[in-house]
């Protein structure tokens, strides 16, 4: 039998459809009930008065100059921010992929600490690197916090993971023989990597340039704390509206607004992916690396090194410095304070500290929900064909894009009534977030399960084992490690959730980002350098997360 | 009693047939090869025995009972992949004791079973070993060990020397041939090497293009290949068109005497290279030495006739004329046969 026959008659193989539409119902169930049906109801609550679909209303919306200008600014920032991940990214990528330099593992784990932070931390470490009493500010009197630069550049040291880890893995794994064939046959080395590199890693970077576009168009966090009254995106401005101007047939146009666009986006992000599952010859990551030759490449080295120190360290540095720069100098007067109730004038009715405490818990909770929906998910996709797997599969990722803040809001109005009444309940929050945290989870998962060889599945049958022991008997000790990554993302994603957090959190029970959100909106400095040093804690926490899945993590594991 | 009948077995893949109403009687104990070229449908063939593709036509019979409907796991029979497809992250005893596990024997019964088997196919007290470590041959033995310890009423192997060394290769062969005697299995095995076939098989089945070409015995295969597609499978390429009355047939080699009883009118005739005799220039057929061979222990000799296509011809050692020099070719009636 030819490749090509085999590849058809493993296609052909009995489907066990049944087997997989049961693996699907509960995360369908998931989606439905915590996330479908949340978001339309605040959708439809907004556009419905007296019993009545207001259509007009959206015609309302759409034609204000304010929705232009929103939207305009919500692509355009996005388009700049990806532009400049990009162009600030891929030599990182490229550096990350193909040199062997001392340190290179710890760098790597490094860079990719702001990815998981919550956004609320990013957006502080940049106030007190670009903001008013900044470091640049009292060194140099330059604040940036009231111009875009300062959203761009978050925005950068936020996603530049993103691209070093999907294009830089890619790009590690290219057998370099493919180019040296090309330089034989007479290309140049500019052509050779034009014709044969560039050709294979194109869909890799469409795809990190996707995703980024796609983080940074529905940016919150990042953008509420650095982007004052004059810039909003979308989700900010569904934000205000919903949280503080209460008009909720504004913020319905606009979630929808959003959820189309993103919709679009990951219909785009879709067809990359899979033209990207052509085939291409991989090699061993460990054997396509080698140490920088000659003056151009040390430079580039150095040039990747210093950006990441300046992009990703300094802000994280100043951070942490932040925290411990007192009242009375350096000390950790701010850290002390978090641990009482009573010095913040009423900002909290607990210590400020209790929010690690609620936030470890509720990760908890969330990281197991996220395993188990998305474990299922991902073993109902690991088989590539049929348009309802495609279609499940985009369903998925849509969480991603939505307005976060729609969901949370979504999530007060629509389950407070039996046989669903959630609003007091504890577990509002962790659901909340294991709907930002199966998609990871199914991403983390999917390409291992994918890789598990299926004859090897035919093999346990033939032996004996019915599908489901098989799955168990071949799959599951394959798919470990995986799967405590994918817990890991669960937990760190959780802990940094905001949008829809800050909505359903009950006042005595804050996470760590809404503790942090909150302290940042007082004035006063014992405010700030408490949120200095709460944001710190979480991002050691986040790190350790990080460093331990970093061991764990395989060369195969993941597109995160 | 039949083991394993298979009744008009279809398989399609988009237009292609790769399975063309296959009938096959597979005997208890008996050890059934089947040979074809790649994309002949051979490895279909033990996936629809095994239930791991639906065929789009016809029944497959397990003891005289209807497979249709009954789920892989159920069918108790024994498949060695091609490649083995040991489990990676079990050792040496996870793998071979799988199926038992499977069946719920308990764990001494297991433990004995796997020993038993180790023993058996020449790995003893490889039970702790990891799978990874271990040499293409021991793979083999340990994915032959897996199948055989559910005690499988249909044993069914997929190329199962191919990627062996020779050596290995014919001492296995004779091994396997040995076991499955001793145990009585019965075999269902599928190759494209014809010599792996005929030193396993009861039974040899050629195919071609999802249609079984010839049955039989490696003797009558080897002996009377059926049709041209048989021969050429079978290496031989001194095939030509003629036009046979009664003991001869008109070639453009010449004369070829055929066996008496040979059907009149025209056909095709394959001559073995055994029955290619050299001798003087004058002496029947003229011909040029192309080129020769050294087969170890006979050579092989290419000929150009003055017209036809070219022929071969074995010599003993010594024996065979130069490059480049002129003889003359006769042929043994004993050695020709007619294709249809």
């Amino acid at each position: 039998m030819t490749a090509r026959d085999a590849e058809k008659a493993s296609r052909a193989t009995v489907r066990p459809t049944a087997v997989r539409l049961g693996l699907m119902a509960l995360p369908l169930a998931f989606f439905g009930v915590f996330f479908a049906f949340p978001v339309a109801s605040i959708v439809s609550r907004g556009l419905k008065s007296d019993g009545q679909w207001q259509f007009g209303r959206i015609g309302e919306v759409l034609a204000d100059p304010e929705t232009g200008h929103v939207l305009w600014f919500t692509t355009w920032q996005a388009a700049a921010s990806t532009a400049l991940t990009l162009a600030l990214a891929l030599p990182g990528a490229y550096v990350f992929a193909r040199f062997d330099f001392p340190g290179k593992q710890l760098l790597r784990a490094v860079v990719t600490v702001p990815f998981v932070l919550p956004t609320v931390v990013v957006g502080s470490a940049f106030l007190a690197l670009l903001g008013h009493g900044g470091l640049l500010d009292e060194w140099w009197g330059i604040r940036l916090d009231t111009t875009v630069w300062a959203i761009l550049v978050a925005h950068v040291f936020f996603n530049y993971a993103v691209v070093v880890r999907t294009v830089g893995g890619l790009w590690a794994q290219l057998d370099p023989r493919q180019e040296e064939a090309a330089r034989v046959l007479g290309a140049g080395r500019l052509a050779a990597w034009r014709r044969v590199t560039l050709p294979a890693l194109a869909p890799a970077v469409a795809a990190a340039a996707l995703m980024v576009f796609l983080f940074t168009f529905t940016s919150f966090g990042v953008v509420q704390i650095l982007g004052g009254p004059r810039y909003a995106t979308l989700e900010v401005e569904i934000y205000q509206q919903t949280a503080q101007l209460l008009d909720l047939p504004t913020a319905a146009v606009l979630t929808l607004l959003q959820f189309l666009a993103v919709a679009l986006l990951l219909a785009v992000h879709a067809r990359t992916v899979r033209r990207r599952e052509a085939t291409l010859r991989l090699v061993s990551a460990a054997r396509t690396a080698r140490r920088p030759q000659g003056a151009g490449q040390w430079a580039l080295l150095a040039a990747v090194l210093g950006t990441v120190v300046l992009l990703v360290l300094v802000p994280l540095a100043v951070l942490v410095l932040r925290s411990f720069d007192g009242p009375d100098g350096y000390g950790l007067a701010f850290y002390r304070a978090l641990a009482s109730a009573g010095d913040n004038g009423g900002t909290f009715v607990v210590a400020p500290l209790e929010a690690i405490g609620n936030s470890a818990a509720y990760g908890l909770a969330a990281t197991a929900l996220a395993v188990v929906v998305g474990g299922l998910a991902a073993a109902a996709l690991t088989r590539r064909e049929g348009r309802l797997v495609r279609g499940f599969d985009a369903l998925l990722m849509l969480p991603l894009g939505t307005s976060a803040v729609t969901v949370g809001f979504g999530f007060l109005i629509s389950l407070d009534e039996p046989p669903l009444d959630l609003r007091t309940s504890w577990i509002l929050v962790p659901l909340a977030q294991a709907l930002v945290g199966v998609p990871f989870v199914v991403r983390t998962m999917l390409p291992v399960l994918r890789a598990v060889d299926h004859r090897l599945r035919e093999a346990a049958a033939v032996l004996g084992a019915s599908p489901l022991r098989a799955w168990r008997e071949v799959d599951l000790p394959l798919v470990g490690r995986a799967l405590a990554v994918a817990a890991g993302f669960a937990f760190a994603v959780s802990l940094g959730e905001f949008g829809a957090t800050v909505f359903i959190a009950r006042p005595d029970s804050p996470t760590l980002p809404v503790a942090v959100a909150r302290l940042l909106g007082r004035p006063g400095e014992l405010n700030y350098g408490q949120a200095m040093a709460l944001s710190t804690i979480l991002m050691l926490v986040c790190a350790a997360a990080l460093l331990v899945l970093e061991r764990l993590r395989t060369d195969r594991t993941g597109e995160f | 009693m039949s083991m394993l009948r298979l009744d008009g077995v279809t398989v399609r893949f988009g237009e292609r047939a790769v399975l063309d109403a296959v009938d096959l009687d597979v005997a208890e104990h008996e050890t059934v090869c089947v040979l074809g070229p790649s994309g002949s449908g051979k490895s279909t063939l033990l996936r629809v025995v095994a239930g791991l593709q639906r065929p789009d036509a016809g029944r497959v019979f397990l003891a005289g009972e209807d497979q249709g409907g009954v789920p892989v796991h159920k069918r108790g029979v024994g498949l060695m992949f091609q490649d083995h497809q040991l489990f990676p992250q079990r050792d040496v005893a996870g793998n071979v004791g799988f199926g038992l596990r499977m069946r719920r024997a308990g764990r001494a019964e297991t433990e004995r079973r796997v020993a038993a088997l180790l023993d058996l196919v020449g790995l003893p007290n490889a039970q702790r070993r990891a799978v990874a470590a271990l040499s293409g041959g021991e793979q083999q033995r340990v994915a032959l060990a897996r199948a055989l310890a559910p005690e499988p009423r249909l044993l069914m192997l997929d190329e199962p020397l191919g990627q062996l060394d020779r050596g290995l290769r014919e001492r296995l062969v004779a091994e396997l041939r040995e076991l499955f005697r001793r145990l009585g299995t019965t075999v269902l095995a599928v190759t494209h090497d014809q010599g792996e076939a005929f030193a396993l098989a009861d039974r040899v089945v050629v195919m071609r293009d999802g249609r079984i070409a010839q049955s039989g015995t490696p003797l009558e295969v080897w002996q009377r290949p059926a049709s041209e597609f048989v021969a050429r499978f079978l290496g031989f390429d001194n095939i030509v068109e003629a036009t046979v009355s009664g003991e001869r047939a008109d070639t453009v080699w010449g004369r070829v005497p055929v066996p008496a009883g040979t059907p009149g009118g025209v056909c095709r005739v394959l001559v073995r290279p055994a029955g290619v005799r050299l001798g003087a220039v004058g002496e029947g057929v003229p011909c040029g030495v192309v080129s020769r061979t050294f087969r170890g222990d006979h050579v092989a000799v290419r000929l150009r006739p003055d017209a036809g296509p070219e022929l071969e011809a074995v010599c003993r050692l010594g024996e065979a004329p130069e490059p480049a020099a002129r003889v003359g070719v006769r042929f043994d009636a004993a050695e020709v046969v007619v294709l249809r």
